[in-house]
């Protein structure tokens, strides 16, 4: 299972998410990537690898190449853990509204 | 990144902008006024801003003018407990806070800059919880820890639950 720090760590980089949507679209070897990011490709390598190390992409060999996809498992895992941050915040304010109700806006005094 | 939540209560959103800040839009049925107090008055925050059910807010102390201190602390039945800490920087009664917090796990985490605004909405209150971290690492390990807007003692628990 993918450590949750690294995998945001890992998403901090606005390059590093630039390539992820474009690994949505399909697997893509590092020369393609490269291109459009007007970087060189050692600097693609090393996003790639802080991708890989955080579980986000898997990569394989192919001949000399070594083309990267997402890793769809790690997706999910950050999915769901937004999901349940969601639901915490939406529960705190969940009880506020409660709260909120029981006060008189009028009366300025102590609401209990 | 952004995440919406819908159904039987208002919307909340919570979205990350830039590299630093994260921002959370919540609406209340009720006047700007009365949910400013409810942010500010211990005895209000100490009946909601709890996250799951076991854990209680024991210590909340709220000094909401330029200077005033904040202190909250939280314990659970499990003998868990943590505090963060602030300063108020700007207070604006009913209608702007601006903050700065910190929460101790025994360690400081670096400071978190929050400024949250109470607009009247339709029949009540559009409240945005805007977040400045120093650095994009620092936010990455708040949302990965789940810290954000006061809200840390759910995030916490969360964190406990699952097999990271």
């Amino acid at each position: 299972m993918p450590n949750l720090d690294s995998t945001f760590a890992a998403l901090s980089d606005p390059t590093r998410r630039a390539i992820l949507a474009r690994l949505a679209l399909g697997e893509t070897t590092v020369m393609e990537l490269a291109q459009p990011f007007e970087m060189t490709q050692p600097a693609i390598s090393r996003h790639l690898k802080v991708l890989e190390a955080a579980g986000l992409i898997i990569r394989r060999v192919e001949g000399s190449k070594r083309p990267a996809r997402l890793a769809p498992e790690a997706i999910t895992e950050i999915d769901q853990w937004l999901s349940m941050l969601r639901n915490a915040l939406a529960k705190n304010y969940d009880r506020l509204d409660r709260v909120l109700a029981q006060i008189e806006p009028q009366k300025g005094g102590n609401p209990q | 990144m952004s995440i919406t939540t819908g159904k039987t209560s208002p919307p909340l959103t919570l979205t990350t902008e830039g590299d630093t800040h994260v921002v959370v839009t919540r609406h209340f049925n009720a006047p700007p006024a009365v949910v400013y107090r409810a942010h500010t008055e211990p005895q209000l925050l100490q009946k909601w801003l709890l996250g799951p059910d076991g854990w209680t807010m024991p210590v909340c102390i709220c000094e909401p003018w330029p200077g005033g201190k904040m202190r909250y602390e939280w314990a659970n039945d499990k003998g868990h407990s943590f505090y963060i800490t602030g300063e108020f920087v700007e207070v604006d009664p009913g209608r702007r806070i601006v903050h700065i917090e910190r929460m101790h796990l025994p360690d400081p985490t670096p400071d978190n800059h929050i400024q949250t605004t109470f607009e009247p909405d339709a029949d009540g209150t559009l409240m945005t919880i805007r977040m400045t971290l120093p650095d994009s690492e620092t936010r990455a390990q708040m949302l990965s820890t789940g810290m954000a807007g006061g809200m840390e003692a759910s995030y916490v628990r969360l964190e406990s639950l699952l097999p990271l």
